[in-house]
C-alpha cells in the first residue's frame, strides 16, 4: 500500500520518479511551446504582452502539472478513472443546464474566479475510463457485443452532450479519440466494417438533425468557398493567401503582411499555423510538423514499453487526442476541411487546451515512469 | 506477462503500427498541401497578398496662386481649421457632439447627419464635423480637447481670396467637382474630398495649370481598410502660379467706388491691352462656392435684381449711347462726309417721314459744328452725320473700333455685343433696314449693343490712334509669358484723329462740356471723356407731349443706363476706361464722377510706369508692395 501513497516503494521515492521522467521528451514539448511563444510575440507586433507572457506562465504551470501527474502512481489514476469520468459527465450535464454562454456556445461553468470547461476534462477522463475498461477485459471479450455496449455508451454520452453546446470540434475529438481506443484494444475487423457502414449511413441523419446551422454553413462554405467570399470563406481564402505568399522561406519573423494587417482571423489561436507558415515559409511549417511527429513517435515508443494495457491505451489515447488537434487544425487552415475551432496544440494561445494537453502528457509520462509496474486487472484488487 | 496479455500486446502493436502509418499518411498529406500552396501556387498568392495590402492614395497638390501684375496674391492657399470625429475614439458619439456644440456652432441637422454617418461606416473612418473655423473656435476645441474624446482638430489647406468680392468675377471661384467634371476627367484626383476645381473666371480658364500634379501614397491597409503605414510616396507638384495684368490696388479702388451700384468698370492699357481693372458690381464672395452655399444664401444670390453672379464687364450688353459719338465723328471725317467747321442746326427735332427724331435737349442746341456736337452730345448733329455715312460705313467703323466682336478674352462667358447691318436685320427679322434705324444707330441706340469691355477697347483704339489692341488679362502662366498675336493697324488720318480727340477733350475740359464737372487734373495730366445715356424704354408720343418723365420718377429698372468712356492723359494717352452704371440715370451725373475718381487714382498710381513681375522670378508674397 505504501508505494501507492508514495514515499518508499517498488518504484522508489517521488524524487527518483522525477529523475526517471523522460526529460528529452519534456524538452521537446518546451521547444514546440517556444515556437508558440515566438509566434505570439509576432502577433503582438514584437511585444511579449499580451499573449506570449501569459502563455509562458501557463506553460510553466502546465509543466508543473505534468511532473505532478507523472509521479502519482499509475494505479491511483486507474482507480480514479471511473469516478473522474462520472464527475466530468455530471459537469457536462451541468453545463447543459446552467452553463455560461460564450462565443455562441455553452461551454463553461463559472466557479467564482475559476472557469471550468468540462468538455476538456472529458478528453482526459474518457481516455482513462476507456483504458481502464479495456484493461479489465480480454481480447476475445473486446469483440463481443455485450462488452462493446459499455465503451459505446462511454463515448456517445459525452459526444452528444458536447455536440449540444454546440462544439463540433471537441465532440469530433472525443468521438474519434474514443473509437481509436476501441480500435487499439483489438476490436475485430468485422465490427469495424460494420461501424464504418453505419457511420456512412448516419451522415445524412447527422446533417439533418445533429448539426447546428452554423456548422452546416461552414461545411457548405468549405465545399464552395467562392460562394461566401466575405463571410466564412473569406477566412480560408485569406489563410491560403497567407500561406501561399509565405513561399519556401517565408517573409520573416514579424514580417507577415497578411497576419499583421488583420487579414487573418484569430491569428493568435486557430490560425497561428498560418502565421507561422507565412513568416517562416514551408521550411518553418514542416519543421513544426516534424517536431509534432517526433512527440508522437516518442509516445508510441513509450506505449510499447508499458507492461500494462491500461498504460498503453492511456498513452495512445493522449497521443491520438494530440494528433487530432494537430490534424484538424492544420488541415483546416490549409483549406482541406471546413472551419472547426480547434487550436494548434502547445502553440495556440489559450489556457484550457494547454492544461488538458499537459495533463495528458503528465499521464503519458506517468505511464513511462511506471512502465514496469504490474497493474491488476481490476481496480478493486488494488485497494 | 501472461499469454493473454501477450495476445493483447501483439494485437495492440499491430493496430498501433497501422495507426502510425495512418498518421504518417495524414502528415504527408498536409505537407503535400503546404508544398502545393507555398511552392506551386506561391506566385499567385503573393500577388493576392500584395493586392490585399497596398492601396494607392492620391495626394491633392497645392493649387497654384493667382497674382496681380506686381505679384500681390489674389488667390492663395490658407490653413483651414477643421474638426473631425473618429467614432472609435469617442465613448459616446452623441454626447461628444453635444459638448462640441457648446464650443462651436453645430446645427441639429448636421449633428444628425454625422450620427448617421458614424453608424453606417467603419468606426475608424474620420468624419468631417466642421471646417473653416475661426482661430478662436479652433483654439477652444484644442483647449477642451481632453473632454472631447474622438474629436480631433486638424489643419488643412483651402483656397483663400483676400480681396473677396472685389475680384470675384475676374478670379471666379473653386468648387467641388460635379459628376460632369468627373466624367470628363476620370482621374481619381477629382474624387478627393479636398480637391477643388476652378468654377469660373481665371480659376476655370487656367484650371489645368493651377491644379498641379497629384502625388501618390501607396499605403498599406489592413483587412478593414485602415491605413497602417506608407510604403511608397510619389510627391506631387504644386500648381503653377498665374500672373494677371490686373493692378489690384486700382481694382479694389474701382470696386469700392462702385459699391452699391449695378455696373461695370474696365480700365486698360491702350497699347498692350493689359486690363488693369475689371470690375463688375455687385460681386459675390468666392468662398461661398468653395465652402458651399446655404440654400438661403444661394436663393438670395439668384433673386438679387442687381445680378451679382453675372460678370457685367464681359457679359453685360448695353446700348453704347452717346459714348460712340467721337468715333462716329472720326468716321465721318475719315470718309469726308463732313468738314470739322461745318455747322448743323439743332432745333431739338428731326422729322423723317411720319416720324420725328428728338435731341436729348428738348429745345435744341442751335448751330453745332463737330467739336460742339461732341462736347454737347448733340443728337441732331449725329442724326445728320449718320444719315450721310449710312449704315454700311457705320457698321464698318464700329467694327474697326472693336464692337460686335469677341476678343478671345481670358475669361469664360464673353458676349459679342451687336453691330447691326442690313444683312443682319434681314436675316433675323425678315424686314429690310429702315432709314430711321440708321439715325438712331448714329447716337448709339437702336440695335447697337456693346459690353463695357468693348467700350474700353473702342476707347483704347480711338486713343492709341490706330492699333487694333485686344484686351488681355493673363500675363504669365507658370514660367511662360502668354504670347499674343500681332495687332493689326487701323490707320486713321492723324489730322482727323487729332480733331476727334480734341472734341472729346472738350467734353471734359471745356466749360459747357457734358462732363466738365468731372474733369481730372493730376499734375497736368487730364482726361478726355464722353458721356452716354442709354435709353432702356421707348418714349411714347403721348409722353413727349406731356413732358418726358425724369429718371428719378421712374422705377429703377426703367431708368436709363449711365455710361462714360475716357482716355488719359490727353497728351500721350495710356489708359482707357469705360464705366457703365445700370439704370444709373444719366452718364454725366452718375457715370462720369465715378470714372473721374477711378482715372484720378489711376493717374496718381500710374501703374504702367512701374515694372511688373517677371514670370521667371520666384514670386514670394509681396503683399503690401502693391
Amino acid at each position: 500500500m505504501s508505494d501507492l501513497i508514495g514515499g518508499r516503494g517498488a518504484v522508489g521515492t517521488y524524487w527518483n520518479k522525477v529523475l526517471d521522467i523522460h526529460w528529452a521528451f519534456v524538452f521537446l514539448l518546451c521547444v514546440i511551446a517556444s515556437v508558440g511563444f515566438g509566434m505570439l510575440i509576432s502577433v503582438a507586433e514584437g511585444q511579449l504582452d499580451p499573449w506570449a507572457s501569459r502563455q509562458m506562465i501557463r506553460f510553466a504551470i502546465g509543466l508543473g502539472i505534468l511532473v505532478v501527474v507523472a509521479i502519482v502512481d499509475i494505479r491511483i489514476w486507474m482507480t480514479l478513472a471511473y469516478p473522474a469520468y462520472a464527475l466530468a459527465l455530471l459537469l457536462l450535464v451541468c453545463v447543459e443546464l446552467f452553463g455560461t454562454v460564450g462565443m455562441g456556445a455553452q461551454r463553461w461553468i463559472e466557479f467564482g474566479v475559476f472557469r471550468l470547461q468540462p468538455s476538456e476534462l472529458m478528453k482526459i477522463t474518457l481516455v482513462l475510463a476507456l483504458a481502464r475498461y479495456f484493461h479489465g477485459i480480454t481480447l476475445e471479450q473486446v469483440s463481443r457485443p455485450l462488452y462493446l455496449l459499455a465503451p459505446l455508451l462511454l463515448i456517445t454520452m459525452p459526444v452528444i452532450l458536447v455536440l449540444r453546446q454546440p462544439d463540433l470540434g471537441t465532440s469530433l475529438l472525443l468521438a474519434i479519440g474514443g473509437f481509436s481506443l476501441i480500435f487499439l484494444a483489438g476490436i475485430s475487423w468485422k465490427w469495424l466494417a460494420a461501424a464504418g457502414a453505419a457511420a456512412l449511413a448516419a451522415l445524412p441523419i447527422a446533417w439533418q438533425f445533429v448539426l447546428a446551422p452554423y456548422q452546416k454553413a461552414r461545411i457548405l462554405t468549405f465545399l464552395e468557398p467562392e460562394a461566401d467570399i466575405r463571410g466564412a470563406g473569406w477566412h480560408i481564402l485569406q489563410s491560403k493567401i497567407a500561406l501561399g505568399s509565405g513561399g519556401v522561406f517565408g517573409k520573416g519573423w514579424l514580417q507577415g503582411t497578411q497576419s499583421h494587417l488583420d487579414f487573418l482571423p484569430e491569428k493568435q489561436t486557430d490560425f497561428i499555423f498560418t502565421m507561422l507558415a507565412e513568416e517562416f515559409g514551408l521550411v518553418g511549417a514542416s519543421t513544426l510538423l516534424a517536431l509534432y511527429l517526433l512527440v508522437l513517435g516518442y509516445g508510441l515508443a513509450i506505449a510499447m514499453q508499458s507492461r500494462s494495457q491500461f498504460g498503453r491505451l492511456v498513452v495512445m489515447g493522449v497521443c491520438v487526442t494530440f494528433l487530432l488537434y494537430i490534424l484538424i487544425n492544420t488541415s483546416m487552415v490549409v483549406g482541406m476541411i471546413p472551419v472547426v475551432g480547434v487550436p494548434l496544440p502547445l502553440v495556440s494561445y489559450g489556457g484550457t487546451a494547454m492544461m488538458t494537453l499537459m495533463f495528458g502528457f503528465g499521464l503519458l509520462m506517468c505511464v513511462y515512469v511506471h512502465r514496469d509496474v504490474d497493474v491488476p486487472r481490476h481496480a478493486n484488487s488494488l485497494i | 506477462m501472461s499469454v493473454k496479455d501477450n495476445e493483447r500486446y501483439l494485437a495492440f502493436s499491430r493496430r498501433a503500427a497501422l495507426l502510425s502509418f495512418g498518421t504518417l499518411g495524414a502528415f504527408g498529406t498536409i505537407a503535400a498541401r503546404l508544398y502545393y500552396l507555398q511552392v506551386s501556387k506561391s506566385r499567385e498568392y503573393s500577388l493576392k497578398a500584395e493586392e490585399n495590402r497596398i492601396d494607392p492614395r492620391v495626394i491633392v497638390p497645392l493649387r497654384g496662386r493667382i497674382l496681380d501684375r506686381f505679384g500681390v496674391e489674389l488667390a492663395s492657399n490658407q490653413q483651414d481649421y477643421r474638426v473631425i470625429l473618429v467614432p472609435e475614439n469617442a465613448e459616446d458619439v452623441e454626447m461628444v457632439l453635444e459638448s462640441l456644440a457648446h464650443i462651436i456652432p453645430l446645427n441639429d441637422e448636421l449633428r444628425q447627419s454625422i450620427l448617421k454617418k458614424a453608424q453606417s461606416q467603419r468606426d475608424f473612418v474620420p468624419i468631417k464635423v466642421a471646417g473653416h473655423l475661426t482661430w478662436e473656435e479652433f483654439s477652444r476645441v484644442n483647449v477642451r480637447g481632453p473632454e472631447l474624446a474622438g474629436i480631433e482638430p486638424v489643419v488643412g489647406e483651402t483656397r483663400h481670396y483676400p480681396y473677396r468680392e472685389d475680384l470675384s468675377h475676374v478670379l471666379g471661384y473653386v468648387t467641388r467637382p460635379d459628376a460632369d467634371d468627373q466624367a470628363e476627367d476620370p482621374h481619381p484626383l477629382l474624387r478627393q474630398e479636398e480637391f477643388r476645381i476652378g468654377g469660373d473666371g481665371i480659376e476655370r480658364l487656367t484650371d489645368k495649370s493651377l491644379r498641379g500634379k497629384p502625388g501618390y501614397r501607396h499605403v498599406e491597409v489592413n483587412a478593414l481598410g485602415r491605413v497602417v503605414g506608407e510604403i511608397r510616396r510619389v510627391d506631387g507638384q504644386a500648381g503653377d502660379d498665374v500672373v494677371l495684368t490686373i493692378d489690384v490696388a486700382l481694382q479694389k479702388f474701382a470696386a469700392e467706388r462702385m459699391r452699391g451700384e449695378s455696373g461695370s468698370a474696365v480700365l486698360m492699357d491702350i497699347y498692350s491691352g493689359d486690363v488693369l481693372a475689371l470690375v463688375s458690381e455687385p460681386g459675390f464672395d468666392p468662398q461661398g462656392f468653395n465652402r458651399g452655399w446655404t440654400p438661403e444664401q444661394w436663393k438670395e444670390l439668384l433673386d438679387n435684381p442687381l445680378k451679382p453672379l453675372i460678370n457685367k464687364s464681359i457679359a453685360g450688353q448695353y446700348p453704347p449711347g452717346s459714348t460712340i459719338k467721337p468715333m462716329i465723328a472720326l468716321a465721318a471725317l475719315e470718309q469726308g462726309v463732313v468738314r470739322p467747321s461745318e455747322a448743323v442746326f439743332c432745333s431739338g427735332k428731326r422729322p423723317l417721314g411720319s416720324h420725328v427724331f428728338h435731341c436729348w435737349k428738348r429745345h435744341g442746341h442751335g448751330w453745332m459744328d463737330l467739336k460742339g456736337a461732341v462736347k454737347h452730345s448733340c443728337d441732331i448733329y449725329f442724326y445728320e452725320i449718320a444719315n450721310r455715312l449710312g449704315i454700311d460705313q457705320m457698321e464698318e467703323y464700329l467694327k474697326r473700333f472693336g464692337l460686335g466682336e469677341r476678343y478671345e478674352f481670358d475669361l469664360p462667358g464673353e458676349k459679342p455685343g451687336l453691330v447691326p447691318s442690313r444683312g443682319w436685320k434681314k436675316a433675323t427679322t425678315g424686314v429690310s433696314w429702315q432709314k430711321g434705324e440708321t439715325l438712331i444707330t448714329g447716337i448709339g441706340q437702336g440695335y447697337l449693343l456693346a459690353t463695357p469691355l468693348q467700350l474700353a477697347v473702342m476707347t483704347a483704339r480711338f486713343a492709341n490712334g490706330g492699333f487694333k489692341v485686344k484686351p488681355r488679362l493673363l500675363r504669365s502662366v507658370g514660367s511662360e509669358f502668354v504670347e499674343r498675336p500681332k495687332r493689326d493697324v487701323i490707320n486713321f488720318n492723324a489730322k482727323n484723329l487729332a480733331i476727334a480727340q480734341d472734341a472729346m477733350n472738350a467734353v471734359s475740359n471745356e466749360v459747357g462740356g457734358t462732363a466738365f464737372r468731372s474733369r481730372v487734373d493730376v499734375n497736368g495730366m487730364k482726361m478726355a471723356g464722353k458721356t452716354g445715356t442709354a435709353q432702356v424704354r421707348r418714349i411714347t408720343k403721348a409722353e413727349r407731349l406731356t413732358g418726358v418723365l425724369k429718371n428719378e420718377e421712374l422705377p429703377w429698372k426703367f431708368r436709363d443706363h449711365a455710361l462714360f468712356v475716357a482716355f488719359a492723359p490727353v497728351k500721350e494717352p495710356r489708359y482707357a476706361l469705360a464705366v457703365v452704371i445700370e439704370h444709373g440715370g444719366s452718364g454725366s451725373k452718375k457715370a462720369a464722377p465715378i470714372a473721374k475718381d477711378i482715372m484720378e487714382e489711376t493717374l496718381k498710381r500710374d501703374p504702367l510706369r512701374r515694372s511688373a513681375v517677371s514670370p521667371l522670378a520666384q514670386i514670394t508674397d509681396l503683399e503690401g508692395q502693391g
